[in-house]
């Protein structure tokens, strides 16, 4: 049983199926809205389902709150997924690889770029204070930082990276309203390419909704979401470096 | 509950930030912008575009440079007086004929000001109307126990925010406040006409402004309650925001002296020319303008910075009453979000927020929920909502900014509204009173941290008024943003006016 590949969800039992959904149809709070709601469940292959709660939420809209089992199941082994390859590394490990491999600081470009106008984000990752403890970029004696802050276009971006010779770009997006991230960052990977300079680059996308697979299919070397921690990203550049 | 902190220091931080606001306002007094100009075109009555470009834009992008500083009324009104014809039919001429509306022959001083009178009466008296409908809605319904109930909708099509918003108020909400486009405040015109797509809001239009108004009118009819209607003036288009606001009746507004400034990197000298207009505007419409103190804590944490929110409400409030607005139309904003892993957070909350309450005590204080540390786990979000409404009843704040479990997440669904307002219900009612039960210990955690926060705004404070605005916002003082005097968006609209400027408002205040 510890050792069985194919997982399901649980609530006090091993494989009980149990899950926990809430949704809102439009339909006036009625027994009829109780069966509808039972009967989007059954669709969805859930039993045993419970409406625990139902909630008028004006004359044409109900909330419901369910608890049904779900007779899906992940198997493990075969689940592929994608992570960027991080070996964890001290600050001092990093600036050792970096420096002899280069002999020189790594000019790093951070921004976050089309409209957004978010850097908390960004500034976790780069500022010395950094998050939770762990340093940010400016710690890294084999860094060179340079934070462009917010708001910046894709175009200014590409001009900076070819200015300061960059070798490694974090762009940070936050905004994801209507896919607008998707196409300001197909943009910004079409004008380094137009521009040959995607080749020496070291491309990384960081956001709340931003996953490694979603990064690697627009174009970018990586991808981080939340939680990321400086030392994260610091020891992918080391590695991407290390390994050119 | 009060606070028992030293209530002069409290008027030194008053007189510091009096000082900091006049010697601003020799700079602002003898200056206008393109976007003032803007928002005068649109009281004298013109409005609508041409494909998509505003009138008011093409009109005055067609006045000279040099005539420019004499004010769009002043070429406005010798257009008038010259033809006969109205503003409205005056505007579409020179968009279709492409005229330049400083094309006609100067008119005798006596009769310029004739027709500037009848212009700045009746748009005066429109704005004067919407005011009194408010008056009137508020004396037959009675106003709203506080802490007020405020709801965001921001789904980008007005259409669907409507529906949200009727559910909203029918869950108890008392204000819907509808959250711009991103990025809107980057725009140099105002869009025209009902929008059904926004990027992470919805585009702030006056024909959006009174759509809404409209569906909000006579839901408040059917509920025997006024609901308001909030919107967000600050930006490249500030005075015309408020403008449209004041003729359309908005309620309140977000309307921050210095947020463009650090927060979306618009040059200073325009905003805080803007920033007058635009606050006269709405003294005179009897709108609160809400300002954005929380946007100091998305760089810092509120256990270092809570003395800069509450410097910058002391600064954000003279600047306010210099352009005419009382006390009870400056709904100051702050939030005072903690770590939740910091030790008695609860306690240094709870002085932070008492500490506003006690230093502004006729303004209708708008508090904010958390964010900055709220996540996916909608969950814990919730509970973290619950612990700061229990801290808005205590400390007795007047606007309460609903937080949303989701708002790590998305913004929010009806569901998720529904949810937070039965939160803000529960816990108001079931705390009711908590704020008059409580002595606070004399040397206890929160006094201390009430007088460790006064002191920190009052020595910030005198620095600021010792250095100067303009050189402290350079040196970074202000949520740790350097900007440059002639940096950013927007100086290019900046102008001295001429000795021949003309003006469509009352001419009394602050100038």
């Amino acid at each position: 049983m510890e050792n069985d590949p194919v997982i399901r969800p649980f609530g006090d039992t091993r494989n009980d199926g149990a899950i926990q959904l809430s949704f809102t149809l439009p339909i006036a709070h009625s027994e009829r809205a109780r069966a509808a709601a039972r009967a989007l469940c059954t669709s969805m292959n859930l039993t045993q389902t419970n409406v625990v709660h139902m909630e008028r939420l004006d004359d044409r809209s109900t909330f419901f709150i369910v608890y049904g089992r779900t007779s899906a199941s992940v198997d493990l082994d075969q689940l592929v997924t994608a992570e960027p390859e991080i070996q964890e590394m001290s600050i001092e490990h990093v600036n050792k690889t970096i420096l002899t491999k280069l002999s020189r600081k790594a000019v790093v470009i951070g921004a976050a770029t089309g409209t957004d106008a978010h850097t908390v984000g960004l500034d976790a990752i780069l500022n010395l204070k950094g998050f939770h403890g762990n340093h940010g970029l400016e710690r890294y004696a084999s860094l060179d930082v340079h934070n462009l802050g917010s708001q910046v276009s894709n175009r200014a971006l590409v001009s900076r990276v070819r200015e300061l010779n960059a070798d490694v770009l974090l762009v940070s997006q936050v905004v994801t309203h209507n896919e607008l991230h998707l196409r300001n960052l197909t943009q910004l990977i079409d004008l380094l390419e137009a521009e040959s300079l995607r080749g020496n680059l070291i491309a990384v996308v960081g956001g709340p909704r931003i996953s490694h697979e979603l990064a690697i299919e627009l174009g970018f070397d990586a991808g981080f979401g939340a939680g990321t921690l400086p030392s994260q990203v610091a020891a992918f550049i080391a590695g991407s470096i290390q390994r050119r | 509950m009060m606070l028992n902190v030293d209530t002069l220091l409290i008027g030194d931080c008053e007189h510091l930030a009096s000082d900091i606001a006049s010697k601003m306002h020799s700079f602002i007094s003898p200056r206008s912008t393109i976007a003032v100009e803007r928002a005068v075109l649109r009281l004298a009555g013109i409005s609508g575009a041409r494909e998509q470009y505003p009138l008011v834009n093409i009109v005055a992008d067609s006045i000279g440079k040099e005539i420019f500083r004499h004010g769009v009324a002043f070429s406005l009104v010798n257009a008038i007086a010259a033809t006969g014809k109205n503003a409205q039919t005056l505007a579409e001429q020179v968009a279709d004929e492409r005229l330049d509306l400083d094309s006609f022959p100067i008119a005798p001083e006596e009769k310029r000001r004739v027709i500037a009178d009848e212009l700045r009466k009746a748009g005066l008296e429109r704005i004067e109307r919407q005011r009194q409908r408010r008056q009137n809605a508020l004396q037959q319904f009675g106003e709203r126990p506080t802490p007020w109930r405020y709801v965001i909708v921001a789904s980008g099509n007005i259409f669907e925010d409507i529906d949200q918003a009727l559910a909203a108020v029918g869950q108890g909400a008392d204000i819907i406040a509808v959250i711009r486009s991103t990025a809107q405040s980057l725009m140099d015109y105002v869009p025209e006409g009902a929008t059904t797509e926004g990027f992470g809001g919805t585009y702030a239009t006056q024909e959006n402004f009174r759509i809404m108004r409209d569906a909000l009118d006579e839901l408040s009819k059917r509920l025997g309650r006024y609901v308001r209607l909030t919107n967000y003036a600050s930006g490249l288009c500030m005075p015309e925001m408020a403008m449209l606001g004041a003729l359309e009746r908005l309620d309140m507004m977000l309307s921050d002296s210095m947020y463009g400034i650090l927060f979306r990197d618009i040059n200073m000298q325009r905003t805080l020319v803007d920033q007058h207009f635009a606050r006269r505007i709405q003294a005179l419409a009897g709108i609160i303008i809400n300002t954005g103190e929380d946007n100091y804590l998305t760089t810092d944490d509120a256990f270092n910075a809570a003395h800069t929110v509450l410097a910058s409400q002391f600064i954000n409030r003279a600047f306010a009453h210099r352009s005419g607005l009382p006390d009870r139309q400056i709904g100051l904003g702050h939030a005072f979000e903690m770590n939740p892993l910091q030790e008695s957070g609860l306690l240094l909350e709870i002085a932070d927020a008492l500490l506003s309450r006690t230093c502004f005590p006729n303004c209708p204080l708008k508090y904010m929920p958390p964010t900055r540390h709220v996540t996916g786990d909608i969950f814990q979000a919730h509970v973290m909502n619950a612990l700061f409404n229990l801290t808005s009843v205590a400390t007795m704040q007047h606007i309460h900014l609903v937080g949303m479990p989701t708002e790590g997440v998305h913004t929010p669904f009806m569901q998720d509204r529904a949810i937070a307002l039965k939160s803000v219900e529960y816990i108001t009612h079931y705390a009711k009173g908590i704020s008059d039960e409580f002595l606070i210990r004399e040397d206890g955690i929160i006094n201390q941290r009430g007088r460790t926060v006064l002191q920190a705004a009052r020595d910030l404070l005198s620095d600021i008024n010792e250095t100067g605005m303009f050189e402290s916002i350079e040196q970074g003082q202000f949520a740790n943003i350097k900007r440059n005097r002639n940096g950013g968006k927007g100086l290019e609209g900046v102008f001295v006016k001429s000795d021949r400027y003309l003006s469509l408002l009352p001419d009394d205040y602050g100038k």
